[in-house]
């Protein structure tokens, strides 16, 4: 994208005042994506956006500055701007030597969702529309859309990391509407991986527009979900949206330094059941939320966050590694050229344990089963969250029984991570997320095996 | 980079509408082409601990092209305003319309004769307020609140941000808008302490002269926030009334309105598809959604598709008066566009509410309270993207807040959950406020009193 020896002048103007740090961060991006809705292929978009981001750091302050102009002369401007943000108020001729970061590849893609015709993407999409309203008349309405991504980045900084690295992306996903005696229902699936268009060779969109479908309509036959506190048994997969709002958020560095978090000044100390090891990956190869650098050119990593219970480490981007006198974690990220990086999660997931799925259902007198989730949110600072369930029934006997609709459940990230008390040996990657944090979006991944959570999770529904 | 790119006068956006221009004349034979062209400069301060914790200077531009021929429709976008690279963008345009379906109905919108209502939503103010005078802003804000109260014990984080832009949309069916806008704002959380629990807060404020941002207002409304859930604990499971205060109304109502959507209706997405002309909420409740209203900071002249801003009636003493539209809904439904179309340049114009306004009750928010024995005034809602069903109208969101008991603020809770559904919820408000006020957002919003709610807790 950019060539060394305008890297090292664009560098050289962002340090000009004097900085401690300065950094370029180019990205060239292309996406595009399909819509079939109503029964009809009614969109489809293609998006190219290119720029660079510098980012100027003297003391406890950052200036930036972004620009669509990859030219130098666009670029110097920028890195003059940054600088003059930042307040530098030195002099400084720095000159840096930059060494190639040689990070492995997550994986390889083998085909280029660009070199696609695009009548293939259609296809897939018209085969869904037909797969999910084939499963019963109830089905009255479909949409699915396919999209891919293709973002080459490239960071170079006065530490003299000079890094590339080129993420693809493709995603499908399906939404179903029942129609009953009582009303409305939806049901939704989707898969996305970091690959190209093999990823049909893995999955067929007609297992996704079918499994759609009849969530919808199991839904058309489920009561209100129970009101109050209940055991919770979670399916594999998906729930790991659960342990991203419980405590991934609240061990992300930034937060735990501001004291916005309740996991802060707890390394060392046991804050989730032994069963419990967290990790969050971002050299997982195709899953969601893998890269070979992060937006500020390190490598990924796999970090041990939470074994066996005990509060091992948070996540750091560079800017908290730098404060702090040790490396980042490989997890600074950003949206786009025009954000800042901050501290994120990649895929975060927990490893699997030794009990049956069965065993954990058998095991379980009365409450409720998950076996797909919603989005989440949570409040770092008092460790408050919720979470979404868009298929869950409920536990009876230790059996599976009824449907129920959908709702939100609270609970208390210290309080829920002690109350795991199974966690099945059927570990599975979830979903493709993406993940908000102060405005800006990235992709993330999770996955859980079943698991129990005894107490601590209440049920948002309307039933006594 | 404001340094790089001429700052938009207040006087016409020539140079843009120039661009937009160049890329129609390159539309062939029958085909019919939409520019949308934005830019855009925008600084956020962010604060902390007395120091700049980071300052952003941006500029950024877009460009969103719409084709449609025989019927068929195609969209690209790109982040840029370089002329060649929107010649690419058209083309692939027109590439991807060879991959649709064709649908009657697709068109883009047509000059309908309804008069721009002028706003006046540019401000030199913020255009030439200093860089240091906007440091000195946040710093002063977040000094304000840790003096506020001896329970604050930090602030997350404290910014200043402001942004002016312009957008035009031509089209080859007539369509020429220009819009312009300038805002700024202040924000800050903090974090309230005592023992080992920790609360946050939030307060904000926004306008269009940095001078007259509210600080006072920004940091009362933030530190109350903080430090009134102190000590809240998990309260037993009941059904009751609700208290939401015009911010938390106006979000109900926001989901509300998408149900109203044309689209949603045309796609049998909405549950009130068929029930024009009928009671869908409590007779006390009349909604409109009319960005003309000059007096909101959210006022706009035009669409996303160039059409003129109108007030459009969505409920009346309860009654379901009307659906928004855009202009292929509008056209696909046998009406009209209500001038009702939402977009960005990264995305196809999509049918939505701009700014709702909520007819007010006679009573002020204290009688409110004194008129329910047992209740909660809530504080905060969340989880409304993963509990609220706008198709099946199932509504369970996570909550916090006060008792309400007696008529009297009580204890505060927190950790439990509201749920009913959103159909019952329009029926089962009991009071709607004399409370109106215009949010930072821009919409005009009241208190709203519901009852029956289901309060899941202990």
């Amino acid at each position: 994208m950019l060539e060394e020896p305008t890297i090292q002048r664009v560098l050289a103007a962002a340090a000009s005042r004097g900085a401690d740090f300065a950094e370029i961060f180019a990205e060239e991006k292309r996406s595009s994506s399909a819509l079939l809705d109503d029964g009809r292929i009614e969109e489809l978009t293609s998006g190219r956006d290119r720029g660079a981001g510098i980012r100027v750091v003297v003391g406890e302050s950052t200036g930036f500055a972004h620009t669509s102009d990859l030219s130098e002369a666009g670029l110097i401007a920028a890195a003059e701007t940054a600088a003059s943000a930042a307040r530098g108020s030195g002099t400084g001729t720095t000159i840096v030597d930059l060494d190639r970061v040689n990070a492995p590849r997550p994986n390889l893609v083998r085909i280029m969702p660009g070199d696609v015709p695009k009548a293939k993407k259609v296809e897939l999409l018209l085969m869904a529309n037909e797969m999910a309203r084939a499963e019963g008349a109830a089905i009255t309405q479909v949409s699915a859309r396919y999209a891919d991504s293709h973002r080459r980045i490239l960071v170079a900084n006065t530490d003299g990391t000079l890094g590339t690295d080129e993420q693809v992306k493709t995603l499908f996903s399906i939404s179903a509407v029942a129609s009953g005696d009582t009303g409305m229902q939806t049901g939704r699936e989707s898969i996305g991986r970091s690959v190209g268009f093999e990823l049909f060779d893995t999955y067929e969109v007609g297992d996704l527009a079918r499994t759609a479908a009849q969530r919808a309509i199991t839904k058309l036959a489920a009561r209100p979900a129970p009101s109050g506190e209940m055991t919770v048994v979670i399916g594999p997969g998906g729930g790991g949206v659960m342990f991203h709002e419980a405590c991934g958020h609240g061990l992300e560095a930034d937060l735990v330094g501001k004291g916005a978090s309740v996991f802060a000044g707890r390394l060392g100390e046991q804050v989730a059941s032994s069963l419990v090891t967290l990790v969050d990956d971002g050299t997982m190869g195709g899953e969601w939320g893998c890269f070979a650098i992060d937006d500020e050119g390190r490598p990924a990593q796999r970090n041990v966050l939470i074994q066996d219970g005990i509060l091992v480490d948070y996540m750091w981007d560079g800017l908290r590694a730098r404060a702090e006198g040790r490396a980042s974690s490989g997890n600074g990220r950003r949206q786009s050229y025009q954000h800042l990086p901050m501290v994120r999660m990649t895929n975060t997931y927990l490893l699997g344990g030794t009990s049956t799925p069965d065993q954990i259902l058998s095991d379980t007198e009365s409450g409720v089963y998950i076996s797909h989730l919603g989005g989440g949110q949570v409040n770092t600072a008092t460790g408050d969250f919720v979470f979404g369930m868009t298929e869950a029934y409920l536990i009876e006997g230790g059996r599976i029984t009824e449907p129920l609709r959908e709702g939100n459940l609270i609970g208390n990230g210290p309080g829920v991570l002690t109350s795991i008390d199974a966690v099945g040996n059927d570990f599975a990657m979830g979903g493709p997320g993406t993940c908000g944090k102060d405005g800006q979006g990235v992709p993330v991944g999770d996955g859980v095996p079943t698991l129990r959570v005894a107490s601590g999770l209440t049920i948002g529904g309307t039933a006594a | 980079m404001t340094a790089t790119v001429s700052t938009p006068q207040s006087g016409h956006s020539e140079d843009l509408l120039a661009l937009a221009a160049s890329v129609l004349d390159q539309a062939a034979g029958e085909e019919q082409v939409e520019v949308l062209l934005s830019r855009a400069t925008s600084t956020t301060v962010k604060v902390y601990e007395g120091q700049v914790e980071s300052l952003t200077s941006a500029d950024s531009s877009g460009a969103g092209i719409r084709v449609i021929r025989d019927g068929r429709l195609g969209f690209a976008h790109c982040g840029s305003l370089d002329p060649a690279v929107l010649v690419e963008t058209l083309r692939e345009a027109r590439d991807n319309l060879e991959f649709a379906e064709p649908d009657e109905w697709n068109g883009l919108a047509a000059p309908d004769g309804v008069e721009v209502v002028a706003q006046n939503g540019w401000s030199d103010s913020v255009v030439a307020f200093p860089v240091e005078r906007k440091i000195a802003l946040a710093l002063e804000l977040e000094q304000r609140v840790l003096a506020a109260d001896s329970r604050i014990t930090g602030i997350r984080s404290t910014a200043y941000g402001d942004a002016w832009g312009e957008s035009v949309i031509l089209s080859t069916a007539g369509i020429q808008a220009v819009d312009r806008g300038a805002s700024c704002s202040i924000s800050t959380q903090p974090l309230a302490r005592v023992g080992e629990e920790t609360q946050t807060g939030f307060g904000y404020d926004s306008g269009r002269v940095p001078e007259l941002l509210d600080l006072d207002h920004a940091t009362v409304e933030a530190v109350d926030r903080a430090t009134r859930l102190l000590g809240a604990v998990k309260p037993p499971s009941a059904r009751m009334t609700i208290l939401l205060e015009p911010r938390l109304a106006i979000s109900l109502m926001g989901i509300v309105s998408g149900m109203l959507s044309g689209e949603s209706v045309l796609k049998g997405r909405s549950p009130f598809g068929e029930r024009l002309g009928e009671q869908i909420a409590s007779a006390l409740l009349s909604l409109t959604d009319d960005p003309t209203r000059s007096e909101s900071i959210g006022a706009e002249e035009v669409d996303g598709e160039g059409l003129a801003c109108r007030s459009n009636l969505l409920i009346s003493d309860g009654v379901l008066q009307g659906f928004l539209q855009d202009s292929y809904s509008g056209r696909r439904s046998g009406s009209a566009s209500t001038g009702s179309a939402v977009r960005g340049t990264r995305s196809l114009p999509g049918v939505g509410a701009q700014l709702l306004v909520m007819q007010p009750g006679t009573r002020s928010f204290e009688q409110l309270v004194s008129s329910i024995d047992l209740g909660l005034y809530v504080n905060s809602l969340s989880g409304m993207h993963s509990g609220v069903n706008s198709i099946s109208g199932d509504f369970s969101v996570g909550a916090d807040g006060l008792m309400i008991r007696n008529g009297s603020l009580a204890e505060p809770v927190r950790e439990l959950t509201l749920a009913s559904t959103l159909q019952r919820l329009l029926l089962d408000i009991s009071e709607v406020g004399g409370d109106f006020e215009w949010l930072r957002g821009g919409d005009g919003a009241c208190s709203l009193v519901i009852q029956d709610v289901s309060l899941s807790g202990a």
